[in-house]
């Protein structure tokens, strides 16, 4: 070997050796555990070698519940965000006074504390013995009656998870959106408009895919953190989440580690397998899409 | 199609509150015949953009009117004037094939002016064998080079058949070469077309060599219009005579004494006409004649050869520049060794301005016998 090639790794090696300490390894482990029969913590030996994790999981309903609610999570946030970030964001473009001011406002929620939006979302929706939350408060006006959306029916669970979700998420996006609309050349915008280019389609024919890289990045990312959602449900409904109905994927794996029901980390690692080919599974799709709408 | 512009002017709202406007075009009158092709020309932040975007509609003057024709465009949007614009950086959407970019002008159509589908492929492939891009419809703007990226944005800017063709420094992004080639190009189009065209440029050169009327500006003044050889031949005030030429004119000092143009000790030139007073003088680089017995003496610097022309590089006891350079053709000799230099100068290429306004002084100049 060369000195200068010698050098080079001796360069990577810090990297190379937290990275293969703290996730290869880690990686490479689950999928080992994931085949792993009958492990046994204590002991650490196991019985055999085969695909028994994997059915069991599939076949446990809080697994199953689990997976239900993770992937209605991700049907519901991912496009109703990034559309709302979409339209949020160009009308922030298309106004001048005032602009910074509701910039600063959508992206207060990013910087807000995690528990400070979880007292907030408890006066919205959580039925206390005092209230009914705001938000009941609102329908009562309206002249319905009230709805326990914190341990009431599963819809209105999932509708205050996703309702969460989005306005956690919606931050982070509008401000990748609105920097990619302001940075689409102004030329091309005067070149439209001597063309007596309608607003549509200026917006559809040329904004739309000037931003498209950026747009691409949060509907992958997007999918990603939404199908790796815990701690939102965690913070609306409390750490026992199969008993509520509201566990996701990530959730299950984590009861499944330290639980009440926990110390199976056989089962845990092959949910999180199953998750990981879910995941990049989506992810190729999204790839395989984007390659026809993206430009670059 | 006549373009006139009347007393227009466009102010901008300037510093941290407002407060500041900045005039960028000032009180301009103009009448572009039907035709021709108008190259505006100035230094930049003369106000020459400006002006071209208040005539394609994408910037509202403060006062002042447009007329195409006999139409009074002033209050019009860009999409009903008729105007076709190539911009600096071209803005083609980089998104979409050359054929794709030819049509968006024509997809915006509507109403009675709507095009069939097969009309605006014939249309948008006429405009491109024009400029000869035909072959190049299905590529992406990127896949072009410049040159040809330059071409597809006028076949943009002419597939709707506009009125005024409107060029924002269309050379600007090219190189030298083929910078010489483009301008050559837009002209042999504006010629077939016979479309009226204003183009923008700071390069006097570019401006002079193509176009057949050239206003040149300063802060949002037209200061000289004209033929551009009329111009450069005579130039209104010395800023014109200093933008228009390269090498730049010299700039001397100097006085009119007695019927003589007296530059330091030597009298160099007979003057008729002018009353006695200090003058600026300004010498085109072709203006001075190496002459042994000549009558102006300078500092001899250095020599350029250029092969087809030489320049000779000196300094003067009446010039602030730190170097004056003359261009004599190649056969002239000039006594490197020695340190001075002396020249007869050409009449007509010297031009006297006065001292305090930097006006052209209107005199008659003669060698001295």
């Amino acid at each position: 070997m060369k000195f200068q090639h010698f050098k080079g790794w001796i360069y990577l090696l810090p990297a190379i050796l937290f990275l293969g300490a703290f996730m290869v390894y880690p990686l490479i482990d689950v999928f080992i555990y994931s085949v792993e029969e009958g492990y046994n913590f204590a002991s650490q030996t196991y019985s055999g070698v085969g695909g028994f994790n994997f059915s069991y999981v599939l076949h446990d309903p809080y697994f199953l519940q689990a997976l239900k609610n993770t992937f209605l999570l991700v049907i519901i946030t991912v496009p109703t965000s990034t559309l709302l970030a979409l339209l949020i964001s160009v009308g922030l473009s298309s106004i001048k006074p005032l602009r910074s001011l509701y910039q600063t406002i959508y992206f207060l929620p990013y910087v807000t504390n995690t528990l400070a939006v979880g007292l907030v979302f408890m006066i919205l929706f959580k039925k206390t013995a005092y209230s009914d939350g705001l938000v009941n408060l609102l329908i009562n006006w309206f002249g319905g009656s009230s709805v326990d959306f914190i341990d009431g029916p599963y819809w209105a669970k999932l509708f205050v998870l996703c309702f969460y979700t989005i306005w956690i998420v919606l931050p982070f996006k509008i401000l990748l959106l609105t920097s990619a609309i302001s940075s689409v050349d102004q030329s091309y915008y005067n070149a439209a408009r001597v063309d007596g280019t309608s607003r549509f389609r200026i917006f559809t024919r040329i904004t739309l895919p000037m931003i498209s890289p950026t747009l691409f990045y949060l509907i992958v990312t997007g999918f990603i953190g939404a199908f790796k959602a815990y701690s939102d449900a965690v913070a609306l409904f409390g750490t026992d989440l199969n008993a509520s109905g509201m566990n996701t994927i990530v959730g299950y794996v984590y009861d499944m580690l330290y639980g009440d029901s926990g110390g199976y980390p056989s089962y845990a690692s092959a949910a999180a397998v199953i998750l990981f080919a879910i995941v990049l599974t989506i992810t190729c799709i999204n790839l395989l899409i984007s390659r026809k709408y993206t430009h670059y | 199609m006549k373009v006139e512009l009347h007393n227009l002017t466009k102010k901008f709202a300037g510093g941290a509150r407002g407060k500041d406007t900045v005039t960028a075009v000032d009180n301009l009158s103009l009448e572009i015949p039907d035709g021709k092709l108008v190259g505006l020309l100035g230094p930049s932040g003369c106000g020459k953009s400006t002006t071209l975007f208040m005539i394609c509609g994408l910037q509202k003057p403060t006062a002042g009117k447009i007329f195409f024709g006999e139409d009074d465009v002033t209050g019009l949007p860009p999409e009903a004037r008729g105007v076709g614009v190539v911009f600096q950086n071209y803005a083609l959407y980089p998104h979409l094939t050359v054929r794709q970019n030819i049509l968006f002008p024509l997809q915006n159509l509507k109403g009675k002016d709507k095009l069939s589908k097969s009309e605006m492929l014939r249309r948008a492939e006429e405009a491109a064998r024009l400029v000869q891009i035909d072959g190049l419809m299905d590529r992406r703007p990127n896949e072009l080079s410049g040159g040809q990226q330059q071409r597809v944005a006028i076949a943009r800017a002419m597939v709707k058949m506009p009125r005024v063709l409107l060029l924002d420094e269309p050379l600007s992004n090219l190189d030298a070469r083929l910078r010489l080639q483009t301008r050559e190009e837009i002209r042999r189009i504006q010629r077939r077309t016979g479309i009226t065209t204003v183009f923008v440029t700071h390069d006097q050169e570019e401006a002079m060599s193509i176009s057949d009327i050239i206003v040149v500006m300063k802060e949002g003044v037209v200061q000289q219009t004209g033929k551009p050889q009329d111009v450069y031949d005579n130039p209104v005030n010395l800023f014109v005579a200093k933008f228009l030429g390269t090498p730049p004119i010299n700039v001397f000092e100097g006085r009119i004494s007695s019927g003589k143009l007296v530059m330091g000790e030597d009298a160099v030139l007979n003057v008729s006409g002018a009353q006695d007073c200090d003058v600026i003088v300004g010498i085109r680089p072709e203006g001075f004649i190496p002459d042994e017995n000549g009558a102006l003496r300078c500092t001899l610097t250095g020599v350029e050869v250029m092969g087809r022309d030489k320049s000779v590089i000196f300094t003067s006891p009446c010039s602030k520049a730190p170097s004056i350079r003359a261009v004599v053709n190649a056969e002239s000799v000039v006594d490197t060794s020695s340190h001075e230099v002396r020249f007869t100068l050409r009449p007509v290429k010297v031009l006297l301005f006065d001292k305090i306004t930097e006006k052209r002084l209107e005199c008659e100049l003669s060698q001295v016998k």
